[in-house]
């Protein structure tokens, strides 16, 4: 380690230990410490992580480290806890379940014709989840590709007819809107016409760019044509669409990310400082 | 003195006037607010007495198409039952199952008439009664006959959706056919896809990793499924270029899905011993755990290529951006239409949506992979045609108010709405 390094490391740590002290001083309660050295510490991560900002560093690594070993813990912990202890347990053994303190839900499946005891439809998973492991053996490290197969070959049916149903049959649905609204004639359209967001005008433009941005979005989608002459016309038309869409996108999603901005700058500002009330 | 005396002669009557006609004023004041009081009263003691008027035509009927565990209460409302002047505050529905104690299952606002009742079972019956509420009284409805739910095994309502599946999958099966014997499909160019060759061929003459990122999400989306397939492509291109690949991951079973495919495309390569399974390796699970690890090894490993395929979220622009800081060429694609922005501004090609999915026929030339795509291109010209018939026939409703127009534009939308 350099010795520039060194200095601002130790700066770094006795930044930490005044803050550490100065902020125990300010918090009531009997862990006023303990609560302290926590602020202290989420302030000193989140600087680190905001480091990255300059260049990559030791206080970045650190955090980044960090985090990742944390979290992969926290969600193997969270992925026992809660599918193994909570959804398949009290489903298998009324021993276990005690042995867990989760309430056994155990019971029969009636399928009319055949009523089989729970546990035994759950010792499908179970195997299968068996099977995953199987890639550390690899004599039958073959068999873990079954349960893949189950994952994706299930999910790809049950999405076929939920996709079907939501972004296809629904949205053509949808889209059958009149493109003249409260129609009278030329004459009276023009004796009344309005900006307004409720007129008419802008109830027929707005079914005119719904409908023509549709079916021009799914002519730059279609792939088995070549986007030449009027084809090609609309599908410039789609693209441009789909841009305009993007980009009033990405200035609400970027607003977005100026509040978790704000969010993180009070914590330091106020929870941290306590420069602001 | 007679003057004075005048003056002070006619005091008396005005004092006695300005003294009376507040009194009188007041008097009428008191007056009318008793009798107000009084009316007042009497309407709450009108109210009182008169009885609430309950729910009437209650009916129990089984709920069509389910698996036999549902009813379906239908009521006309109680006749005090008025909007903002109404009595009624609300109603409750009881459950009697098997002739056995009522218990009530439900509490629901004025003016609703149905009711679907769940988590019923196919050997018992029950009859129910609704209860209509005031803040000073109640009525009970007729308890309805009994009824025992029914199972259907098919649900007919959803006919049209089995017609359009049965369409766009026979589309599709029938174009894998006529690939399977030999015949060109044409597919157009996607610009996104042609790059990949070039991205890989910049990674091997720069002598830097390719780094691929499959979205945060696991392998039930089919985003990363498309992501999987364009992974195949890269894999076998990587061994024949022999240049080094790394892909983190924040999902398990997709570490796994993610090695298998490697594998395949070094065999398929014909260098199966250039495989290691350190080409993929598991970050964590945690979203923003994840970005910083990668916006790490982006920084320090410095990726000639990044490739940001899959389902992405709030990361998108700080991986994106990252990647871009690193002087790579990006190529990104995804279907989540709030994060494609962030691709479109901070890589050099992006994939938008339904082209990710389209990814994996143009790169593999596979009969299935081709077959799929012209099969979806199927449901995108019915859905086409479907609107611009339906969007003429309500704009000539509209115009010409014509009867049957209107019934035909209703008929057409009917094919495209599914209901529960």
């Amino acid at each position: 380690m350099k010795r520039t390094s060194l200095i601002v490391f130790a700066v770094v740590c006795l930044i930490f230990v005044l803050s550490w002290v100065l902020k125990a001083g300010t918090i009531d309660g009997d862990n006023a410490i303990q609560d302290a050295f926590l602020v202290t510490l989420a302030s000193f991560l989140t600087l680190a992580i905001m480091s990255f900002m300059y260049k990559d560093n030791a206080y970045y690594k650190f955090a980044e480290h960090l985090f990742v070993g944390v979290s992969a813990a926290y969600w193997m912990c969270v992925g026992f806890w809660s599918t193994i202890v909570g959804n398949l347990v009290p489903r298998l053994s009324e021993g276990l379940s005690e042995a867990f303190g989760v309430p056994y839900l155990g019971g029969e499946l009636d399928f009319g014709f055949l009523t089989l005891p729970y546990p035994l439809l759950y010792f499908i998973p179970i195997i299968l989840g068996a099977f995953l492991l199987f890639r550390l053996v690899p004599k039958v490290g073959w068999l873990s590709r079954w349960p893949l197969a189950f994952i994706v070959g299930t999910f790809a049916g049950l999405n076929l007819v939920r996709y079907l149903r939501s972004d296809f049959m629904s949205q053509i649905s949808s889209t059958f809107v009149p493109l003249l609204v409260d129609w009278h004639g030329f004459g009276h359209f023009f004796a009344n016409f309005s900006l307004a967001a409720d007129g008419q005008f802008v109830a027929m433009f707005s079914n005119l760019v719904i409908f023509l941005g549709v079916v021009c979005g799914l002519i730059y989608f279609f792939f088995s044509k070549e986007h030449t002459g009027l084809f090609g016309k609309a599908s410039r038309v789609g693209i441009w669409i789909l841009m305009i869409t993007f980009g009033a996108s990405f200035g609400y999603t970027v607003m977005g990310r100026i509040s978790l901005l704000v969010g993180r700058l009070t914590f330091l500002f106020k929870d941290w400082l306590g420069i602001i009330s | 003195m007679s003057p004075r005396r005048s003056t002070t002669g006619a005091r008396p009557p005005v004092l006695c006037s300005c003294l009376l006609i507040p009194l009188v004023f007041f008097f009428l004041f008191l007056t009318n607010s008793a009798s107000l009081a009084q009316g007042e009263t009497e309407v709450v003691d009108t109210t009182a007495t008169t009885p609430l008027a309950p729910v009437t035509s209650l009916l129990a009927q089984d709920f069509k198409y389910d698996d036999g565990d549902k009813l379906m209460l239908t009521w006309v409302p109680s006749i005090d039952d008025i909007p903002v002047t109404g009595r009624v505050t609300a109603y409750e529905v009881y459950q009697i199952c098997n002739n056995g104690e009522p218990h009530r299952i439900a509490e629901l606002l004025p003016e609703v008439s149905t009711f679907r009742v769940e988590e019923l079972h196919r050997d018992s019956s029950y009859q129910f009664y609704v209860l209509a509420l005031a803040e000073d009284a109640s009525a009970q409805s007729v308890v309805t006959a009994a009824i025992t739910p029914e199972q259907e095994w098919l649900k007919w309502n959803w006919l049209n959706l089995m017609v359009m599946t049965i369409v766009v999958c026979g589309a599709v099966m029938v174009f894998i056919k006529t690939a399977t014997k030999g015949r060109k499909l044409f597919v157009r160019k996607i610009a996104g896809l042609e790059a990949v060759d070039e991205a890989i061929g910049r990674a091997t003459e720069m002598g830097r990793p390719i780094l691929y990122i499959p979205g945060i999400n696991d392998m039930d989306d089919v985003q990363t499924l498309a992501s999987l397939t364009i992974l195949g492509h890269v894999a076998e291109q990587v061994a024949n270029y022999d240049i080094k690949i790394r892909m983190p991951v924040a999902r398990s079973l997709v570490m796994t899905a993610a090695r298998e495919t490697i594998k395949a495309g070094y065999q398929t390569a014909g260098r199966p011993d250039a495989y290691t399974d350190d080409m993929v390796s598991y970050i964590t699970d945690e979203q923003f755990g994840y970005v910083a690890a990668v916006n790490g090894i982006m920084v320090r490993e410095k990726p000639a290529t990044v490739f940001l395929l899959g389902a992405f979220f709030a990361e998108s622009l700080i991986l994106a951006e990252t990647g871009n800081s690193v002087g790579a060429i990006q190529i990104a694609g995804t279907a989540r239409p709030a994060q494609l922005p962030f691709f479109i501004a901070a890589c050099d090609f992006t994939l938008i949506g339904e082209e990710l999915f389209a990814a994996s026929a143009y790169l593999s030339d596979e009969p299935k992979a081709l077959g799929s795509l012209k099969g979806q291109d199927v449901g995108k010209g019915i859905a086409m045609a479907a609107i611009i018939i339906g969007v003429t026939l309500t704009t000539l409703a509209t115009l010409t108010g014509a009867e049957w127009m209107s019934s035909a534009t209703e008929l057409i939308r009917s094919w495209f709405v599914v209901t529960d």
